[in-house]
């Protein structure tokens, strides 16, 4: 064949196959992911209030007053400042933990600041109407979710590395970490890192956050006492729940900003819309051993 | 490549105000009538669900005499201002008297002698504060169901009503000193204990902090001038529940004017405000509708949930 033809066609094709559309994410998945995103935001911050009814951690089955894991207080200077004591170690921790502008913009005995917490003032009952509404909501949707997910194929699919991606675990591991994210084929399905990310953010992380904030109920420790066999006690299951929840917000933070670095309006329209671009895998140039002109 | 960083900047703004706007509108959102009722079914949904789980037999977790925390936490009031406690607590309670009646065939009164002299029921249970904190403490007094029993309820009985003795809102002697009532409404909060806890919803805490002002004035039209004490209510199923008793001893000794002398309630199952102290009265009604704002409790009228299972 004439050269020319194939340096002039070869772009062509190329762009024709470089955006190949794929349906990603069916309708019960995008709803059930932003119904839980608004879910975990809510229950975030308002759990963050309720923390600050009594900003310390304790182990075991009752709170240590003197010897708390962590704590969070404010000293009588003036203005105060924020102290956060973590196994015995102090910090300094003004203007964030312990002492912070409150909505008045005066300085406010607090343990996360007023823009952390919903409501942003001090308000124990308003956090926890917050909280318990939407820890139903997130229930309820998650449940829908894993129905939905188990009965379609979707949750295998997409949590459950095959075996080819345990066999190459490795390489796996090394792409993540220099960002290098999959093309073409590969993309069309989550690597084995992002599975077995979701598989313990579903499957264990969020089973046991709602196990121990069931634990923290004093009517549900009465009708199933072994959610305190299971955290070693109320005051532990509070401390498990925060460990927990700083552990899905990490998750998030990693979430949004893998999803920012691997082609943000992609991924929108995707769990927006449904639908992926997949670029084409570029492959190596130069199979014929000879240099595109 | 220019247009990368600028869209990122675009975005973070962006996200920055809708953020922003989003925690204003929350808050908006949160003071809503319509919206508060919204998320209060979460708490509706918690009474019905744990309802259907605990059985009439479900008991709170007992403990062993070494799991006792060497300090049980007094919180709320922890010595009421009021004149007429302050006279009994003097005399060592020899003249106090417990009332029962309402919606009773067989209203009576009894002292705390001859309360002592009835079959007691000794717990060892953990008390779960709604700030957070828990303390294990051992309590000794006269279940409520005998009480109960004994005064024959009429059918229409619905709620048990506790009245206190601690003035909550309008103290006789140092008002301004009126705190919270029980283990977890705090707001003089003891030295040493760096944790305001329990407010009032929508910043109500902060007229109440100002004794005298607004609260202070609208509770005087409500209740033509008379103080407001500390008052809790259950309904049968937790009155009958056999954890359910009037303590007078704590850990092996008579109960401490801190932790509520001379008698406190163990409604075991529930969170602290629920556990009343300086029990004077226990009314039995149909409604507590026309009891203090109507909410069920002196807290509930702040805002908190009337079960507090969780």
């Amino acid at each position: 064949m004439p050269r020319t033809f194939l340096t002039r066609s070869a772009p062509d094709t190329a762009e024709v196959e470089r955006r190949r559309w794929m349906f990603r994410h069916p309708a019960v998945i995008r709803l059930t992911h932003w119904v839980n995103t608004v879910c975990l935001l809510v229950l975030l911050m308002s759990g963050l209030q309720i923390f600050n009814a009594h900003p310390a951690l304790y182990w075991g089955k009752v709170s240590t007053f003197d010897t708390p894991l962590m704590a969070m207080s404010s000293t009588e200077d003036d203005p105060p400042k924020g102290v956060t004591t973590i196994f015995g170690k102090t910090f300094d921790t003004t203007g964030w933990l312990g002492s912070s502008a409150g909505a008045d913009g005066e300085a406010a005995d607090r343990g996360f600041p007023a823009w952390a917490t919903l409501p942003s003032d001090q308000d124990l009952t308003g956090g926890r109407s917050w909280h318990f509404f939407f820890a139903w909501a997130f229930v309820l949707n998650g449940l829908a979710y894993l129905l939905y997910g188990l009965v379609s194929g979707q949750l295998r699919f997409r949590v459950i590395p095959s075996r080819d991606q345990v066999r190459h675990f490795g390489s796996s591991v090394w792409e993540h970490l220099t960002l290098r994210f999959p093309q073409g084929d590969d993309a069309k399905r989550y690597n084995v890192i992002q599975k077995l990310t979701y598989l313990v953010v579903l499957f264990v992380l969020l089973p046991v956050q709602v196990l121990a904030g069931l634990a923290m109920s004093p009517a549900m420790d009465a009708a199933f006492p072994i959610l305190l066999t299971l955290f070693d006690g109320r005051q532990s299951a509070r401390t498990v729940h925060f460990v927990v929840a700083a552990l899905l917000v990490l998750f998030v933070v990693v979430h949004v900003a893998l999803v920012l670095l691997s082609g943000f309006w992609n991924n929108m329209r995707g769990m927006v819309t449904g639908w992926f671009v997949i670029e084409r895998k570029v492959e190596p140039v130069g199979d014929t051993g000879e240099p595109r002109a | 490549m220019s247009r990368l960083p600028s869209r990122r900047i675009l975005l973070t703004g962006a996200s920055a105000a809708v953020a922003a706007a989003m925690l204003g509108g929350c808050d908006r959102l949160g003071n809503a009538e319509w919206f508060q009722r919204t998320l209060k079914t979460g708490e509706d949904a918690n009474l019905f669900v744990q309802r259907l789980l605990l059985t009439e037999r479900s008991l709170a977790p007992e403990y062993a005499e070494a799991d006792i925390s060497p300090w049980f936490k007094p919180n709320g009031t922890e010595a009421p201002p009021d004149k007429g406690y302050k006279a009994l607590a003097r005399g060592k309670f020899a003249k106090y008297h417990l009332e029962v009646g309402g919606l009773v065939e067989a209203p009576f009164k009894l002292s705390l002698a001859e309360l002592r002299k009835l079959p007691a029921r000794t717990q060892i249970t953990r008390h779960d504060c709604v700030e957070g904190w828990s303390a294990i403490g051992k309590w000794t007094g006269v279940p409520l169901a005998d009480l109960l029993s004994r005064a024959k309820l009429k059918p229409e009985a619905r709620y048990v009503v506790f009245h206190c003795a601690d003035t909550m809102d309008q103290g006789e002697d140092d008002g301004g000193a009126a705190t919270a009532q029980d283990d977890g409404p705090n707001e003089a909060v003891p030295a040493g204990n760096a944790n305001p806890a329990m407010t009032k919803q929508s910043g109500g805490g902060e007229s109440r902090k100002s004794s005298g002002g607004q609260q202070a004035s609208e509770d005087t039209a409500v209740s033509g001038g008379s103080p407001v004490r500390y008052y809790e209510s259950i309904d049968l199923v937790d009155a009958f529940h056999p954890q359910t008793i009037l303590a007078y001893d704590m850990n092996g000794k008579s109960l401490p004017v801190s932790n509520g002398a001379p008698l406190r309630l163990r409604v075991e199952r529930n969170l602290g405000y629920k556990q009343a102290k300086y029990v004077m009265r226990i009314e039995v009604v149909e409604s507590f509708a026309q009891i203090g704002e109507g909410k069920g409790g002196y807290w509930e009228d702040q805002g908190y949930a009337w079960y507090a299972g969780i």
